[in-house]
């Protein structure tokens, strides 16, 4: 009797729209931030500031809102939040050899530090974004509303991810940035600045992440609080590895995973407790799991988080 | 270049960062309405000065040094270990369910209470050995990813009895809170000077020069080095990158997990007070690994290294009474340790192109 309670409730989640509007929402988030988190990867650097770059972008996005009064102006500087972080990991790792992950890690520190400090000095205000709806399609049964009545920036990034993938596979900047994270000796012989290639791609992952926090302040938050990405940023990096460094595995892992959390919150919200940890641990096993399993099919970039240093292999 | 000029040299690009990132920071502090001046003096007397306080930051010390002593250990072998954060608190698992699930006989509990916690460790990270030499699975991957599965193995762990979760009659009206470690089974903190601090402040400086001295003076050692600079090179002379890599990846885990298990006996400052406690291990590993980068990769460096890391956090303590927001010292410390990669990245790019241009020449 009990069970098929358990399996009815399950029904209602899976038939009802909340939570897949709930799911789009948190997808978007890890979209945005596993996009460039991808572009990064594919140039050889494993950029796990990634968490500072979002929470970066959340607080610029928030202060933005609160000077200009203007969604717009909130992410454009969230953008630019991203991208300041971006700026000193890429200067740091790829132009002064110190250590990536050093960087990395003290970023992520440095930005929940910093983030929460001004946070208390300046309390910025922000607030929901509008909603636009998209005749027809968001008419759509049970998906319409999730992909298609949205607040707006979650719109950009139905732009956003074509541009990535075209960049990364169709323009010669993308194919010598591939050639940097495949086999930076041969690229850096061929006349491609890999370092160049590197910090460029991380600027692309700072913008797209800053984007990506600024866009969750404005969709789901209103307000500024220093544990708001609360390791999202881990979860994007979990989704990159997990689709096998392409671009559609990728947005499947964010959809998987932010689904997953999306399923849980609305089977609390019926009263039936799932077991926590092993949904929040979910995307990390999965991620594993599939590694162990495709890893002789799927493999990483072959320089993936190996520093280039011209002349030393 | 003389030898006095190179120091001075070094001594005047360290310092000029330094000054940089503090510049930096009062910036910061003061545009926002505070006084920059008390919170460096806060830092100070809460590290060193303020009595009872340089204990204290030993007490942070040793786990930082033990996670770190582990991380110089797997980077020698060329692998790259960043999943510190979750071995050391499987360690701290393995040791809190040892004290109270299983239990040894007497004095020798504290031991065997270390070394479950290093056992805990070993078998997080040779997850991530056996990922990587069965599966091919790149370590940096499987490490970093475990680090959250195992905060939340530690989480679930917390909520049932029969694992870690206190009875009813010890926690009061907390939950996800294990037993408190009784006092005869705790880490021997004596008093020395006013100051107390843990004896495994002793056992992670000893493990410090012998790690030192296996890496550069013994036959494993000279094979590891030999894996981590040319594993071809390695493999052709009979080191097996499999057994060499394993073995390194599983020391480097245990270092973690004795850091967690010892973090959990022997107290002092904010380390759950004898009980295990979500958020246990409070970026502990993260940072211990830092030092070990920052010491570039070697192990005597390495205690200097941790000593300034605790610093900053017991120094933190003290800065909320100045009246500063205290995540300031988040910001402080972010800012040195990226000060701090600075002049040797420097140095180190200075040098090459002076080789450089001195080759072209002579061509």
């Amino acid at each position: 009797m009990v069970l098929i309670d358990f399996f009815s409730a399950v029904g209602d989640v899976l038939s009802s729209e909340s939570t897949y509007i709930n799911g789009a929402l948190f997808a978007a988030l890890l979209a945005f931030a596993a996009t460039g988190e991808w572009v990064a990867e594919r140039s050889g650097t494993l950029n796990i500031s990634v968490e500072g770059m979002l929470l970066s972008g959340a607080f610029a996005g928030a202060l933005g809102y609160h000077l200009a009064d203007s969604v717009a102006v909130g992410l454009m500087l969230g953008a630019v939040g991203g991208l300041i972080i971006a700026v000193v990991q890429a200067e740091m790792s790829h132009r002064l050899t110190a250590d990536q992950f050093v960087v990395g890690l003290t970023l992520n520190i440095l930005v929940v530090g910093l983030t929460g400090f001004l946070d208390r000095e300046i309390d910025p205000r922000a607030d929901y974004a509008s909603e636009v709806e998209i005749p027809i399609l968001v008419d759509i049964p049970l998906f319409g509303q999730a992909l298609f009545g949205e607040p707006w920036p979650f719109y950009l990034l139905y732009g956003l991810v074509p541009l990535s993938w075209w960049l990364v596979y169709r323009t010669r900047w993308g194919l010598e940035l591939r050639a940097a994270g495949e086999n930076p000796q041969s690229a850096d012989v061929s006349g491609i600045d890999v370092n160049r290639r590197r910090r460029q791609s991380i600027y692309y992952a700072g913008l797209t992440s800053g984007l990506g926090g600024a866009y969750f302040l404005f969709a789901r938050l209103a307000t500024f609080d220093d544990s708001v990405i609360g390791g999202q940023g881990f979860i994007a990096i979990a989704a990159v590895i997990f689709g096998g460094w392409t671009l559609w595995g990728t947005m499947g892992g964010c959809v998987l995973f932010a689904g997953a959390l999306s399923f849980q919150l609305s089977l609390q919200g019926l009263g039936y407790e799932l077991n926590t940890e092993l949904l929040q641990a979910l995307p990390y096993l999965v991620t594993i799991g599939a590694m162990a399993i495709f890893a002789r099919r799927v493999r990483p970039p072959a320089a993936l988080a190996q520093p280039f240093i011209r002349g030393l292999k | 270049m003389t030898r006095g000029a190179r120091l001075a040299e070094w001594v005047v690009l360290y310092a000029l960062s330094i000054v940089v990132a503090l510049a930096i920071s009062s910036v910061i502090v003061e545009a926002t309405g505070g006084d920059w001046w008390p919170v460096l003096e806060a830092l100070v007397d809460g590290s060193i000065k303020a009595p009872g306080r340089w204990g204290e930051t030993l007490g942070v010390a040793a786990p930082l040094l033990l996670v770190a002593l582990g991380t110089v250990i797997s980077a020698k072998a060329g692998l790259i270990n960043i999943g510190q954060e979750g071995q050391l608190l499987m360690g701290a698992a393995f040791a809190v369910y040892f004290s109270f699930r299983i239990g040894g006989p007497g004095p020798l509990n504290v031991v065997l209470l270390l070394l479950f916690g290093a056992l805990g460790g070993a078998v997080w990270a040779s997850a991530a050995g056996l990922l990587r030499y069965w599966r091919g699975v790149p370590e940096v991957l499987s490490t970093l990813l475990l680090v959250f599965v195992a905060i939340q193995a530690v989480g679930y762990g917390l909520k049932w009895q029969w694992l870690l979760l206190a009875d009813e009659a010890s926690r009061g009206n907390r939950n996800l809170v294990s037993e408190q470690l009784a006092k005869n089974n705790r880490i021997p903190r004596p008093d020395i000077f006013g100051n107390e601090f843990p004896i495994t402040v002793y056992v992670a400086l000893a493990l410090a020069l012998a790690v030192a001295y296996v890496l550069a003076r013994t036959v494993w050692g000279f094979r590891l080095r030999m894996l981590g600079h040319n594993p071809r090179a390695a493999q052709r002379s009979g080191v097996s990158s499999t057994v060499y890599g394993a073995t390194a990846l599983a020391i480097g885990g245990a270092f973690a997990g004795l850091a967690g298990a010892a973090m959990f006996a022997g107290g002092g400052f904010s380390f759950g007070n004898y009980r295990l406690v979500p958020g246990f291990s409070d970026n502990i590993g993260w940072t211990g690994l830092l030092v070990a980068l920052m010491a570039r990769e070697r192990a005597l460096p390495a205690v200097v290294a941790a000593f300034v890391f605790a610093m900053l956090r017991t120094g933190a303590g003290f800065v909320n009474s100045t009246g500063v927001e205290s995540r300031i010292t988040d910001v402080v410390q972010g800012l040195l340790v990226l000060a701090l990669l600075v002049p040797p990245a420097v140095v180190f790019l200075r040098d090459r192109r002076r080789a450089r241009a001195a080759a072209t020449e002579r061509v």
